[in-house]
């Protein structure tokens, strides 16, 4: 679970270096699902400076390699602007229950946030 | 995935103030959620969490939503484990009567204990 | 358990929260800007060194230690531990907690 947008806050780079160690050591991250502030990690209108970390293809590249599901809260989503117009390749826009659903299913939830 | 069956013991842990950050308003919209999955589902408030259940919030001045009569509802909903600490209270100056729903107050000691006993923790 | 803590503790007091909840056995993991109280001489050590004579095991998370020029100067009984340290720990520990 992320809660915070990227480059404001460090926890999206937490969670997605997280992410690749586990992938590295043989786990599977079934999900990541983006909270708060955290569904602007999934907007394609992002451009940072060339010398600078891509977050936004950064968690893209992983669900394509890996089959991570990513999901925007739509609640969360709407409330900020981020909407399926301006969604990144790779996330998708669905419900709370996908996090509870994911709890429930996976071993283990880790969120990442302020 | 199919989220058929299964009975994990959820506790969302709210430690954050209302109002001053959207935290404890989206934090409640999960618990609702849960309540459609037939989890076994508690709320743990401590530190600034505990000020989420103040009695008489008023936010007509500050144009935000009171969102404080949910946790009133919760039961509804058959959410009624509610646990806040002992400690948080007292260094806010609150006590029980402060709040504005029936709650079960646990000691520092007491919430660890609980903690241990959880399969999922969400924090907010 | 595993305690995850990632406020620095001269800013919020998150790593308090998580110490009077740590019980013996626990893990407590520091990262981001919490790495900061797992350093030699900060005012947090008190805290952190009781937490340790009490049976709880510490951790921090060396990527944001080397970040922040801190990697040098990490306090005795504190363990460093990389990215794949932090997904040990979690696959270690039944369950996990974030003092966010």
């Amino acid at each position: 679970m992320v809660n915070e947008g990227p480059y404001q806050h460090q926890s999206s780079d937490s969670a997605y270096l997280f992410c690749r160690a586990a992938i590295e050591a043989g786990h599977q991250i079934e999900r990541v699902f983006f909270y708060h502030d955290g569904v602007n990690n999934a907007t394609k209108l992002t451009e940072p400076p060339q010398d600078d970390r891509n977050v936004v293809a950064r968690w893209a590249k992983l669900a394509e390699e890996h089959g991570v599901d990513l999901v925007v809260c739509v609640a969360a989503a709407l409330r900020r602007g981020i909407v399926e117009q301006n969604l990144a390749q790779g996330f998708r826009i669905s419900g709370l229950g996908q996090l509870v659903e994911s709890a429930i299913q996976s071993d283990r939830l880790v969120v990442f946030g302020d | 995935m199919e989220a058929t069956g299964t009975v994990k013991k959820f506790l969302f842990v709210n430690r954050k103030a209302p109002y001053g950050s959207v935290y404890a308003l989206e934090g409640l919209e999960v618990v609702l959620i849960s309540a459609a999955f037939d989890q076994d589902v508690g709320l743990a408030f401590l530190d600034d969490g505990v000020y989420q259940l103040a009695k008489g919030q008023n936010t007509k001045a500050i144009e935000a939503k009171n969102f404080s009569p949910t946790y009133r509802a919760l039961e509804g909903y058959d959410i009624e484990k509610l646990y806040v600490e002992r400690e948080s209270l007292e260094a806010r100056g609150l006590t029980e009567d402060d709040l504005l729903v029936d709650v079960t107050v646990l000691d520092a000691a007491g919430m660890a204990a609980l903690m241990d006993e959880m399969d999922v923790m969400i924090s907010f | 358990m595993l305690h995850i803590v990632n406020k620095s503790p001269g800013e919020r007091s998150t790593l308090a929260s998580c110490l009077a909840h740590a019980r013996p056995g626990h893990s407590v993991l520091l990262i981001e800007d919490a790495v900061y109280a797992a350093t030699k001489g900060h005012a947090a050590a008190g805290a952190v060194g009781r937490a340790i004579g009490a049976g709880v095991k510490l951790f921090v998370l060396r990527p944001d230690l080397e970040a922040r020029a801190r990697a040098g100067a990490v306090a005795e009984g504190i363990v460093q531990v990389d990215y794949r340290g932090f997904v040990d720990l979690v696959t270690q520990n039944p369950r996990v907690q974030s003092w966010l």
